[in-house]
């Protein structure tokens, strides 16, 4: 798999004068202490790998520099020390001209509180993307009607956004982010703002979509359920740095810090945990009988669990492939939230 | 005197011990001292008024600069050149149109009620069948009563005017938002302009720009311009951080980013600097009379002048309904939103108004080919009833009883009140004068203000115009003083009760789009010509800020607050004094800070009743070329108005702060 985004020593520092400030500040200088000279460190040393088609979801409370760290993916934000590359590019040298063209052809994004110009009617804030890249009319009303309708809002094309609900009004967030088929997907915690129902029913919109789609995305929540719902790997962020960045199974079982363990303490881990990860090398001969799958979470494996009598199950993958052995013991440990 | 009006507002000080501090304590001290001295006749002759020969010529140097810039450097020849180019074009143009003068594209006059047609059409696309009612009725009476003329007069200027001012004024508060300098620079130059008095729009106008609509027409843009600014800032400031980050995210370049994303995004408050620029082009334009712009503003000088009261009268109806329709209509707007058509809906549907509009415009064009009536209506034909209104507002005015009424008060006013305190004022010492107005602005509003004030009110001394500007100030402070007494008490009365909180509250908006020049007729209606007549007019116009903040200062009161207050079983007045006075007080002392400009404001205007103070001076000049002078003067009512208006912004800032609701 190739990398997209490649994030190394990333520093985005506010304050008078930051860019000084960090070349001369000591090593291993805390967020605090930062603090206590007068800036704001709003990202912290991240370094960080998202790979194409993959969906990472950068979690943490308000503050903790999630918005930020993904505003200076997209160079929303100039960074103050470090290095981010997109497609092997380093962006900060990037002149505006070609910054411009980096946003027309390869990204997305979507914002919390949506972003929609007042003035424009869902068909127009659609292709607003594409008006600006100077794209014909006939062409720009057809590819925004194709998003209107993979979101699900025919039929409202000539509304105005305050005519629509907040959920509609992020579906149109999303349609136009997609409008330009970006390779790569931002999304600002981007169900914050919604009501929890319709925010699981766009959870499963998103879902659906992403199948479709198979974009590189980077997405922020400050909800850790969101985040393990949606998430290949997670990011945790506190103060600025990141704490975690594992996938969800990780992150559950062994969770880095302290933080992150606080975090993970209310999450029943059977639901996240899946059998192939507690699945070991097969030692010797695999043990006898039926496979437990190993896409499937310990929770959905929890009835054969308990009857089960073997020590040791295989573990084997969609296709039927043995792919390890699971301690039935452990399993068992994990659904029942022992540690 | 200064410290009369403070004394309103000393509550809000409360458990703070400024009382003590030794700084105004000195500053107070040496006031006493001086005046003490004064009194026993020891103080040094040149504490008391400034000798002649300390004063420096500063009208003279002005002259001579401005020769220099205007002769020698050329600028009159690009002025005129603008004057004579463009603007005399434009506004030959809707002159033409409007009112019939013979010059290109001699089309006109439009019939009028082709106009009422159209505008009828516009009200009620903007706000319904009743703004639809108010346009085409005021409309109506304006070519019944036989002004349409001269009402076209006058907007034929304004239709010329608020457009370029808006334009002007967009453009700067771009600049304004985008670099900082800019801004830098036009802030302390926007809060000057804001306190010229209007004669010194005038002047500069007619030298650079010709006497009459031309002169007429850049007074009226400049002094519309500051708000369109302002609101222009302020729109693109509070344009949301995602929009932007989003317009950016779909890849806009820099012009696209303003024209596409902040402009559109900024539209309620451009809008609103569109409602002001129209309403300040109208109040400027009436104004203008001053300089021989033919018009509204200039019948009713006239009218005014030979004391027909009756036409008078109808001329401020015009006025007034010109004044309310532009404003709401304009205000009907800023919240109109877009509203979407349903597919498939057929193009006439989709601008059935604009059509509906261009009909009633041609076949009202049309007929009035036929029908004279149609185009214009005559002196003979028209209804009105000047004389009639004359004859019953004299005897009305003759009435014994009314008479008795306002005679006394003319009497108890003058005698008793306005002209000791005038004297008294006057025989203070300036020395003494400016210690006290710096001591009451270093009480208020802190060392800063202070400074500006000891600042101001000496340039004032040293312009040689110390006796004019105190009784400027004077006619000021006895009028603020007045309809404090009026408009605070009615404010709290009103906002007791939330349907009347309203209803007063949309009688003082609407009062105060009213023209300034409007609230004379009623002064002198019933005063005649005199220093009554001229505190009177700056009563009735300042009441009303001071009315309408005390009502929103009280209704910004957290309910919370006040059910707390309710259940810790405070009484109706307790609650007032300790509750809710002291949190409305900021909100107040806006009201109470626009009062003052608004008298200083009115008192220029009100030498035209003829006072003895800055404004008689202002006025004089018009009529010939002492643009020095004429600066000199303007200038000095600018720096005493600003005097206030620091130190009670200052104030209400610092309280705001301190009370959390910023």
């Amino acid at each position: 798999m190739d990398t997209v985004i490649k994030a190394r020593n990333v520093w985005k520092i506010f304050g008078a004068d930051p860019v000084n400030y960090l070349k001369s500040m000591p090593e291993g200088r805390t967020f605090d202490e930062i603090r206590a000279d007068g800036y704001i460190a709003g990202v912290k040393d991240v370094s960080l790998e998202v790979s194409r088609g993959e969906m990472l979801v950068i979690m943490g409370l308000s503050g903790s520099g999630k918005s930020t760290l993904v505003r200076c993916f997209s160079r929303l934000h100039d960074i103050t020390g470090g290095t981010i590359e997109v497609e092997g590019q380093d962006i900060m040298s990037l002149k505006e001209k070609d910054l411009i063209e980096l946003r027309r052809n390869k990204m997305g994004m979507v914002f919390q509180s949506f972003g929609l110009l007042p003035h424009r009617t869902v068909l127009d804030n659609v292709a607003f993307p594409l008006e600006m890249r100077g794209q014909d009319k006939h062409d720009r009303r057809k590819r925004a009607l194709e998003v209107i309708n993979l979101v699900g809002l025919e039929g409202r094309e000539e509304y105005f956004p305050r005519e629509l609900s907040g959920g509609q009004q992020q579906r149109v967030g999303i349609a136009r982010s997609l409008a330009i088929e970006p390779d790569i997907w931002f999304l600002d915690e981007p169900f914050s703002a919604l009501d929890p129902l319709i925010r699981r029913e766009m959870q499963d919109e998103f879902l659906r979509l992403q199948d479709l789609l198979g974009k590189t995305i980077v997405f922020i929540t400050h909800d850790f359920d969101e985040a393990l719902r949606l998430a290949d790997r997670i990011a945790i962020m506190k103060d600025g740095a990141v704490e975690q960045c594992d996938t969800p199974d990780q992150i559950v079982l062994h969770p880095a810090t302290e933080y992150v363990a606080k975090f993970t303490e209310e999450i029943e881990k059977s639901r996240v945990v899946h059998a192939r990860v507690l699945a070991n090398p097969v030692n010797g001969s695999a043990p006898e009988g039926e496979a437990v799958r190993a896409g499937h979470t310990i929770l959905q494996l929890a009835r054969q669990l308990v009857n089960d009598t073997r020590e040791e199950l295989p573990v084997a993958d969609k296709n039927g492939n043995l792919i390890g052995v699971m301690n039935r013991q452990e399993a068992l440990d994990v659904l029942l939230g022992a540690n | 005197m200064a410290l009369s009006s403070a004394g309103e507002m000393d509550l809000s000080h409360e458990g703070e011990s400024k009382g003590r501090d030794p700084v105004l304590l000195s500053i107070l001290g040496l006031a006493v001292v001086f005046i003490l001295a004064h009194a026993i006749g020891v103080l040094p002759s040149w504490l008391v008024r400034l000798p002649e020969s300390w004063i420096p010529p500063t009208a003279e140097v002005l002259d001579v600069v401005f020769a220099f810039v205007q002769n020698d450097l050329g600028l009159i020849h690009l002025t005129r050149f603008i004057a004579e180019g463009p603007l005399e074009f434009m506004l030959d143009a809707t002159a033409n149109l409007l009112y019939g003068k013979r010059r290109w594209p001699n089309l006109g006059p439009i019939p009028w009620t082709a106009i009422a047609a159209a505008g009828t059409v516009l009200g009620y696309y903007l706000g319904g069948w009743r703004l639809a009612a108010l346009a085409g009725g005021t409309f109506l009476w304006t070519a019944l009563i036989g002004q349409w003329d001269i009402a076209m007069q006058t907007m034929s200027v304004l239709v010329v005017a608020a457009p370029v001012a808006f334009v002007i004024g967009l453009l700067l508060g771009i600049a304004a938002w985008k670099y900082t300098w800019v801004d830098v620079v036009i802030k302390p130059v926007l809060s000057i302009l804001q306190t010229l008095p209007f004669f010194t729009y005038l002047l500069p106008a007619v030298i650079f720009f010709k006497v009459g609509p031309t002169a007429g027409a850049v007074a009226t843009i400049i002094y519309a311009i500051p708000p369109m600014i302002l609101m222009t800032t302020l729109g693109l400031k509070k344009v949301s951080p995602e929009v932007v980050e989003a317009g950016k995210m779909s890849g806009s370049s820099r012009f696209q980013m303003l024209t596409q994303v902040y402009l559109p995004s900024a539209r309620t408050e451009i809008l609103v600097g569109v409602n002001q620029v129209i309403m300040l082009c109208l109040a400027m334009v009436v104004l203008t009379a001053f300089i021989g712009m033919p018009g509204l503003g200039a019948k009713l000088l006239a009218m005014m002048g030979s004391f027909k009261l009756g036409r008078s009268f109808e001329i401020g109806v015009t006025i007034v309904l010109f004044a309310i329709m532009l404003d709401r209509l304009s205000k009907a707007w800023v919240v109109k939103q877009p509203e979407h058509h349903e597919k498939g809906t057929p193009w006439w549907k989709e601008h059935a108004f604009l059509l509906a509009g261009l009909a009633g415009f041609v076949v009202f064009y049309i007929l009035a080919q036929f029908i004279d009536v149609f185009t214009e209506i005559g002196r003979r034909q028209s209804f009105s009833k000047g004389k009639e209104i004359d004859t019953a507002i004299k005897g009305f005015l003759a009435l014994d009883g009314v008479r008795a009424v306002t005679e006394w008060l003319r009497w108890f006013l003058n005698v008793k009140v306005l002209i000791p305190f005038r004297n008294s004022l006057l025989w203070i010492p300036t020395s003494a004068f400016i210690l006290l107005i710096v001591g009451f602005s270093y009480w208020l509003g802190g060392r800063k203000s202070a400074i500006y004030a000891a600042i101001f009110f000496t340039i004032v001394a040293l312009s040689g115009w110390w006796d004019r500007s105190v009784i400027t100030l004077y006619t000021v402070i006895s009028a603020v003083i007045i309809s404090m007494l009026i408009g605070i008490p009615m404010g709290i009365v009103a906002a007791r009760n939330e349907v009347w909180a309203k209803r007063i509250l949309l009688a003082c908006d609407t009062a105060q789009t009213f023209p300034s020049f409007i609230y004379l007729i009623p002064a002198i209606m019933l005063f005649g010509v005199n220093d009554v007549a001229v505190v009177f007019a700056i009563v009735i116009f300042t009441t009303v800020p001071l009315t309408r903040y005390t009502i929103e200062g009280l209704r910004t009161v957290p309910l919370e607050i006040t059910e707390a207050a309710d259940m810790a079983g405070a009484t109706r007045r307790q609650k007032l004094w300790s509750v809710q006075l002291p949190i409305a007080l900021p909100t107040m002392a806006v009201g109470f800070n626009q009062a003052i400009m608004f008298a200083f404001f009115m008192v220029i205007i009100a030498a035209f009743i003829g006072t003895q103070d800055l404004g008689q001076e202002l006025q004089r000049t018009l009529a010939g070329t002492e643009l020095g002078k004429n600066i000199v003067l303007g200038m000095n009512v600018a720096l005493m108005a600003l005097t206030f208006d620091l130190t009670i912004m200052a104030w209400a800032e610092k309280r705001k702060k301190s009370l959390g609701l910023d």
